[in-house]
């Protein structure tokens, strides 16, 4: 234990309704590893079954639409990804798994008209379809605005400022600079590494060499102040922390189950967690009065509520440093969720993606540093990381899932097929992590640009009158526009997005992208930006603040 | 041992003592490692192509750290383009924009099917078929497959009939079949489709509007005539609804570059496209990768001495094996394509018709000589006695 004095209370039994197996790989009650993931963890003819009760359930489903077959077309059917909303939906000839989208209700997926058919429509799944209906949120079209229309100082002064994407390019010159010096040799030979066509063309274990395992583990440990020490056997790495995310959310819960997920959460989460697995997300929403940190009490009555609709809820997903608002968890908070956790019998996937970026005082603490220490909870949590965001290298593709449960490792190593680390790029992540004087300057180096950049912008928005809640990770600051809304709703605060991308010409991320339960709140990412940017950013906000204010 | 295969007493052991003087110990996986020193040499000649700075006017490595961009960048999708172009000996062009990335030949197969059907769908897949689409194509897919038989009487060819009996089979079941997948030159029979027996699917396909899949991804490995003949180019022919034709595509075989797991997805469907784009953020391609094949791939020079050389280089290979087999009566399909061949152990088997007789045969291999070989019952066969064995694997030059 860590001696921080105060008491954890133990919880009470399990919830009797939770299903409990022991999978035999660790103390305390088990975590069921879902069928047919379980199947695939242990070399069985869990495929079998992962086939048959879909297929049986479907071919039911099946016959009852069989009948609908002939539906008149709609003709209206969109062509492009950009169809905003849909009139009525017909039935369609292939059993919908039902994805879905923030804002759209359930749908089966819809056959699409072609010119030159000679049969029927073509019809593709669910999924593909779940695309065509949505249109375009807030956050993809601030996305596509900056690509049309970017900044340049010098180039294109008018153009829109990004602060919508949480990618850092504060430190991107000391990553060239060692790229620079030290890739020839980490690439092409010399010295140790002599270049071996056959070790980086040939197929390798999918889920990482060991070498980079090993690599990753350590630079892990020093991000996170040595605090904990990763073990590289527990570590399965795939391409980005995207597929880490969705990997682990098939290994965990089956489709129609549920993860509890605290708002405002990073947009994203919807197509990783949710968009192939078939799963949900249940919102937990957290408040400014509580400075947007989780509260068990939101936890425990989401599960309640999941559970009355005949959810069962699989897992809890948190973000430490967390994204949008870029507050930290505290040690109380984290026994409080473990405990939590516990008395459901469910999952953790604690996703420490900007465990490295963090600035000022607090103190980051890894849901490892804790299990690391405790027995009993070592099956439930799973950390997701990735050096896209602490190395600034999402370019790279470079994600982990870190477990102590033994089935989960096992099934996630055997889904990284789909999704592994380039060898080359291995190769050279191996030189790069491996140099550990490099990496400690890096971490220092950042975390000071990053906290200077976090001061001035932050200061910068409170001359307009726009406070920022406390926080200490990410990218990003959480600003408090609720003072310049036209109304408090979801409409008002568009309408102010809308100002700000097309009179400001900022983009900036509404809350509501990330499923804010109040309206008002925004997201500023400023690490792509350089310091003198940041008064003509703060001027631009200005015109549009000044004018929000005098209608209000 | 080669006293005893001449007098025709050929017993297992000996004959797979021979198989493993034909084609070299493996280390058992599937890859065409005979061009390695070539892409070695174009390396080390290519420094810049590794650390980034070769391409002008592109982004430098500052950037290629960063680039994440899922449309993939532009002068990789170029030149993948450009390259599948070239397989096809410059019969058809294809367009960068509708190329999708995702991780490795088998991502590329997931995700087509993530696209297409939902769980509880079905795909026809002619056999004997790699055995891994047992996985790719269904594992989080939830899609099942169909085999459809195809059998010695006729070479394993693929038939409208037997596709068309195995569809109808299906509808009286209430399965809804999404599409058929074929892969073309095939795994593991090494053989090339005809154009006549691919305009035959392509008809179906559209007939019954269902999806076609071609999985090309041994298209560049083709060493002896029959020529390749792509499904692109078999709509360029015929007027075809194009929303239902789909290429899968890989650098795994055709540059034996497996490590760098670039998959790719092919469509002339733009909702296809689009879906599929959005999952490659699931299997993106490292940007150094994508830079480095560029600069690669732009090395015409380069790529088409390694394309006619790899072609050279299999052949030969191809030839020492079904020769050497050919000398102790052993029986190969014969094939045209692909790193392995298909080889007819019938006549060793204790039973004909029995599996667990092929079974044990190849116990017999696995416990004695570490080869290559596959036994047919893996592929999905339907009749006992044939063995794929690799030949393009590592050996001493």
């Amino acid at each position: 234990m860590t001696g921080t004095g105060f008491s954890r209370l133990r919880s009470p039994e399990p919830d009797p309704d939770t299903k409990q197996t022991t999978s035999g790989a660790g103390g305390g009650t088990a975590m069921r590893v879902i069928v047919p993931l379980q199947g695939v963890a242990q070399g069985r003819g869990g495929l079998v079954l992962g086939s048959v009760i879909p297929c049986a359930l479907f071919y039911f489903l099946q016959f009852y639409l069989k009948r609908h077959r002939n539906e008149p077309k709609d003709p209206n059917s969109p062509a492009s990804e950009k169809a905003t909303g849909s009139p009525t939906q017909s039935p369609s000839q292939s059993a919908g798994q039902l994805t879905e989208l923030p804002g759209l209700p359930r749908s089966l997926s819809r056959p699409l008209l072609s010119p030159r058919t000679a049969g029927g429509p073509v019809s593709l799944s669910g999924r593909a379809n779940s695309i065509l209906k949505c249109s375009d949120s807030p956050y993809d079209i601030g996305l596509i605005r900056v690509e049309e229309d970017p900044y340049d100082e010098l180039g294109n002064p008018d153009g829109v400022i990004q602060l919508g994407l949480a990618e850092n390019k504060l430190s991107l010159d000391l990553v060239k600079d060692w790229l620079a010096e030290n890739a020839r040799e980490a690439i092409l030979g010399g010295g140790r590494r002599e270049l071996n066509v056959n070790a980086i063309a040939t197929y390798r274990p999918f889920d990482g060499l060991m070498d980079l395992k090993v690599a990753v583990a350590g630079f892990m440990s020093q991000v996170m102040e040595k605090a904990v020490s990763f073990k590289p056997s527990q570590l399965v790495l795939t391409a980005g922390a995207t597929p880490a995310i969705e990997m682990l959310s098939f290994c965990l819960a089956d489709a129609g189950n549920a993860f509890l997920v605290p708002t405002p959460y990073y947009p994203n989460f919807d197509r990783d967690v949710k968009w192939r697995t078939g799963i949900e997300i249940i919102h937990v929403p957290c408040r400014s009065a509580d400075n947007f940190n989780i509260s068990i009490t939101a936890l425990d009555r989401a599960f309640s509520q999941a559970k009355k609709r005949g959810l069962k809820v699989r897992g809890i997903i948190t973000s430490n440093p967390s994204n949008p608002v870029g507050n930290l968890m505290n040690r109380e908070t984290i026994y409080s969720l473990l405990d939590f956790a516990r008395e459901k019998n469910i999952h953790i996937i604690s996703n420490e993606i900007f465990a490295g970026s963090t600035h000022g005082n607090e103190e980051f603490v890894s849901m490892a540093e804790i299990i690391e220490s405790e027995d009993i909870d070592r099956d439930r949590v799973h950390i997701v990381y990735g050096l896209s965001n602490d190395l600034s290298s999402p370019g790279f593709r470079v994600g982990a899932i870190y477990s102590l449960n033994e089935n989960v490792l096992a099934a996630a190593r055997k889904l990284t097929r789909f999704s592994s680390i380039s060898a080359p790029t291995q190769q050279l992540l191996i030189s790069m992590l491996s140099d550990t004087e490099f990496v400690k300057r890096f971490i220092e180096i950042n975390r000071e640009r990053l906290g200077r950049m976090y001061v001035r912008f932050v200061a910068g928005l409170q001359e307009l009158g726009i406070e920022c809640t406390k926080s200490n990770g990410g990218f990003y600051c959480w600003a408090d526009m609720r003072g310049f809304i036209p109304s408090y709703s979801e409409k008002g605060e568009l309408e102010l997005w809308n100002k700000l991308l097309n009179a400001a010409k900022v983009n900036v991320t509404p809350g509501s992208c990330c499923h804010c339960i109040e309206p008002g709140w925004f997201r500023f990412c400023f690490t792509t930006l350089k310091e003198k940017d940041i008064p003509v950013v703060i001027e631009r906000i200005r015109t549009v603040v000044e004018t929000c204010k005098s209608l209000g | 041992a080669l006293d005893t295969l001449m007098v025709g007493k050929l017993t297992t052991e000996s004959l797979f003592i021979l198989l493993a003087i034909l084609t070299g110990l493996s280390n058992g996986s599937l890859e065409n490692q005979l061009c390695f020193d070539l892409i070695e040499k174009w390396v080390k000649k290519n420094p810049n192509a590794s650390i980034c700075t070769a391409l002008e006017g592109v982004e430098n490595f500052k950037h290629i750290a960063n680039f994440q961009d899922y449309h993939g960048l532009k002068e990789f999708r170029q030149e993948v383009a450009k390259l599948m172009g070239k397989a096809r000996g410059g019969r058809v062009t294809f367009d960068p924009e509708r190329i999708v990335m995702s991780g490795g030949a088998t991502g590329a197969s997931e995700t087509i099917m993530f696209c297409l059907a939902d769980p509880g769908d079905a795909f026809l897949v002619p056999t004997p078929y790699y055995p891994a689409f047992n996985r790719d194509l269904r594992w989080r897919t939830g899609v099942q497959i169909i085999p459809v038989q195809c059998s010695s009487s006729n070479n394993f060819t693929v038939t409208r009939e037997a596709v068309e009996a195995a569809y109808q089979k299906a509808q009286e079941a209430n399965i809804n079949v999404k599409g058929l997948i074929i892969t073309n030159p095939s795994n593991p029979l090494g053989t090339t489709l005809d154009s006549q027996t691919l305009q035959s699917l392509v008809i179906f396909v559209n007939d019954k509007t269902i999806h076609l899949v071609c999985d090309e991804i041994y298209a560049a490995t083709v060493f002896s005539s029959p020529e390749f003949v792509s499904i692109a180019e078999i709509i360029q022919e015929i007027d075809v609804n194009r929303d239902l034709i789909h290429i899968l595509y890989s650098l795994s075989k055709d540059m034996g570059l497996p490590g760098f797991r670039v998959g790719i997805v092919y469509s002339y469907n733009d909702v296809v496209l689009s879906c599929g784009r959005r999952m490659s953020s699931f299997g993106l391609v490292s940007s150094q990768t994508q830079y480095f094949l560029a600069t690669l791939l732009s090395d015409d020079e380069f790529v088409d001495y390694f394309l006619r050389e790899s072609s050279k280089r299999l052949a030969r290979r191809h030839h020492k094996l079904t020769r050497g087999l050919e000398q102790v009566g052993i029986k190969c399909l014969k094939s045209n394509a692909g790193l392995f061949v298909w080889m007819d152990l019938r006549r060793l088997l204790e039973d004909p018709t029995s599996f667990d007789a092929e079974m044990k045969l190849w116990r017999t291999i696995v416990n004695d000589v570490k080869l290559n070989v596959s036994p047919g019952s893996s592929f999905h066969v339907a009749e006992p006695g044939w063995f794929r064995v690799c030949f393009a694997n590592m050996d001493e030059f």
